[in-house]
């Protein structure tokens, strides 16, 4: 009896990784962009959740004998004005960077969602006010909308995810409503609610499945969206406060007062910014372009 | 026509109570309380509560809210938008040195963005997946990656550390010397031009793909004209139509996206006006500020809309029921 699981356990185990290895080299094949963006969003998932491990350096450590030292020898990126390892500073502001933005983004599309998919369901005088409110909040410029809101709840990543969920809410709201409103047509949809089955069971069990794939295409978009606001927040000076390590914070200190003496403080925040939007961009064209062929 | 027109215009009225509304909403029913933030952002860790309730009255926070967004409303509507905390002064008086900048700024990134957007979207579509196409594509997901704060802090190390450019420290008006007002506004122009060319260059390319699918287009070629003139006068035209209607949305994230430029470039522009009136906690000023920036949009999409209309016969505007 041990003997035959112990056998069968690794062939199954080995059939599975090998059909996940076959389904990867394939996704990589048909999309290399998006294998490409796979591979920088890991990247960057693993150094937000593994930083205290990789960071060589506290990132709030200073280091008075080695203030603006360039990139190379014991500091890989360089160190600041404070002789903090700049490579550290990176990998630590990582974590606030990508968890804010999958957290307040995974908020907004569930409200956005569940407001989307509700007014189109039932439809009448809730969608036309819901549809109104949502309307007004398209039209607003995002980033003066989450200064806005940021000014008013003040600082901090709880602020910042807020505001990001509130531009994340009628974007989503748009999608679901959309695809609701199309689906409703449908002839399952007309055959489930004749055999008896509410308008919750419908919405969800019936309706609700055919949102995931674009939804999935608008999550990927809207982080590299959340993660850009959260930065240019940040650059802009009013959610982040020294010396928290922030991306945004650390690229802004760099352009005012540090560019011709230490172009790396510059350097470096924007590369790593600019990776992890590509990563998240590549990923959501990817999805896109296999969702819908006709835009490639 | 003109009652299309008039109706348009008149339906900007409920939109700005709608979107002044909500906008007075965010700054008074969020958990955040301005008269908190005020005395507790100076460093004191216990705030008066006398002070406080003084400061309240003196901001009109204890009125009912109602007649607070009323005199707020009505400070708008007389073009007045309520006094700045700071300098007493009108927020009005402040916005007509600033609005002009950031219009004109837009006005350039929107000239700019076209001119790199329509030739590389239209390239990519007539020889679609080519290598031009590739280039394009490859252009444009840079582009989107590189929001304007990345693309202008590394145009802005590029011209300190290659050309010596230091920010001028004063703004020139376009009237009073062209030459150096344009000298200020060309890079900040490019770099909001460029951050905005991506999704443009995207869209004209789909939109002139979907074009020469059309019955027409096979037609024009059929009928032996010459592949220029087809794509000029049969493709490129009504390729080009959604990107009026897109516009809107465009200027909207130009506006916001000026912010940003205006900051790293000293531009003192309606960004600026919003950014210092954070700083110092100026609400007053925040809140107009904000208003203007939402409604700013209302007029453009009427003129689209019209816009469009003439651009585009199918639509008849004002026929039938509307």
């Amino acid at each position: 009896m041990t003997s035959a699981i112990s056998t069968t356990a690794p062939s199954w185990v080995l059939g599975r990784l090998q059909s996940m290895g076959t389904r990867t080299y394939q996704f990589a094949r048909t999309t290399p962009a998006g294998a490409v963006g796979a591979v920088l969003v890991l990247t960057m998932m693993v150094l937000a959740v593994f930083g205290p491990l990789i960071q060589p350096y506290g990132p709030l450590d200073t280091n008075f004998n080695d203030l603006f030292r360039g990139p190379g020898g014991d500091f890989l990126l360089g160190t600041d004005y404070l002789g903090r390892d700049q490579f550290s500073r990176l990998i630590a502001g990582a974590r606030p960077a990508i968890f804010v933005s999958i957290a307040s983004v995974f908020a907004g599309v569930v409200i956005g969602g569940l407001i989307g998919t509700v007014s189109g369901f039932i439809g009448g005088w809730l969608d036309l006010t819901l549809q109104r409110i949502m309307d007004g909040l398209l039209t607003m410029p995002t980033l003066i909308l989450a200064l806005a809101l940021v000014t008013v709840l003040g600082r901090g990543d709880v602020n910042v995810g807020i505001a990001i969920a509130t531009i994340a809410i009628p974007i989503a709201n748009r999608l679901t409503r959309a695809v609701t409103l199309s689906s409703k047509e449908e002839t399952y949809v007309e055959a489930a609610r004749a055999i008896g089955a509410s308008s919750a069971r419908v919405m969800f069990r019936h309706v609700g499945p055919n949102l995931i794939p674009p939804m999935l295409v608008v999550i990927s978009n809207l982080i590299s969206f959340a993660i850009i606001i959260a930065a240019a927040l940040a650059f802009l000076g009013v959610s982040d406060s020294p010396p928290t390590p922030s991306w945004g914070l650390m690229l802004s200190e760099g352009v005012d007062q540090y560019s011709t003496q230490a172009p790396w403080l510059v350097i470096g925040p924007a590369v790593f910014i600019f990776t992890t939007i590509l990563g998240f961009t590549l990923l959501g064209d990817a999805g896109r372009d296999y969702l819908d062929p006709r835009m490639r | 026509m003109q009652r299309y027109l008039v109706n348009r215009l008149l339906l900007i009225i409920p939109t700005v109570i709608i979107i002044s509304f909500a906008i007075f909403l965010i700054f008074r029913l969020l958990p955040g309380d301005v008269a908190l933030n005020i005395l507790s952002d100076d460093g004191r860790s216990t705030v008066d509560p006398v002070e406080y309730q003084e400061l309240r009255d003196e901001l009109g926070l204890n009125d009912p809210l109602m007649v607070q967004y009323g005199g707020w409303l009505w400070d708008l509507v007389r073009l007045d938008g309520g006094k700045s905390l700071v300098t007493g002064t009108s927020v009005f008086s402040d916005l007509g040195r600033t609005l002009p900048i950031t219009l004109e700024l837009a006005a350039f990134a929107i000239v700019i963005s076209g001119i790199i957007a329509v030739p590389l979207g239209v390239i990519g579509a007539l020889n679609q997946n080519g290598v031009w196409d590739l280039s394009g594509r490859l252009f444009t997901t840079i582009g989107l990656a590189m929001p304007s704060f990345l693309a202008g802090a590394l145009l802005f190390l590029l011209l300190v550390n290659q050309f010596s450019w230091i920010p001028p420290l004063e703004f020139t008006p376009f009237f009073e010397d062209p030459v150096a007002n344009l000298q200020q506004m060309i890079f900040p122009a490019l770099v909001l031009g460029f951050a905005s060319s991506a999704v443009l260059t995207r869209i004209t390319r789909s939109s002139m793909l979907e074009v020469l699918r059309q019955d027409y287009v096979r037609t024009a070629r059929a009928k032996g004209l010459s592949p220029g003139l087809v794509v000029r006068r049969h493709s490129l035209r009504n390729a080009l139509l959604p990107l009026v209607t897109l516009a809107g949305v465009e200027v909207a994230f130009l506006l916001g996206g000026s912010v940003i430029v205006e900051r790293i470039f000293v531009l003192p522009g309606l960004g600026s006006q919003m950014l210092s009136a954070i700083e110092l906690r100026d609400w007053v000023t925040v809140q107009t500020v904000v208003t203007v920036f939402a409604l700013s949009i209302l007029p453009l999409n009427v003129i689209l809309d019209v816009l469009y209309g003439w651009l585009d016969p199918r639509i008849r505007l004002g026929g039938g029921t509307s």
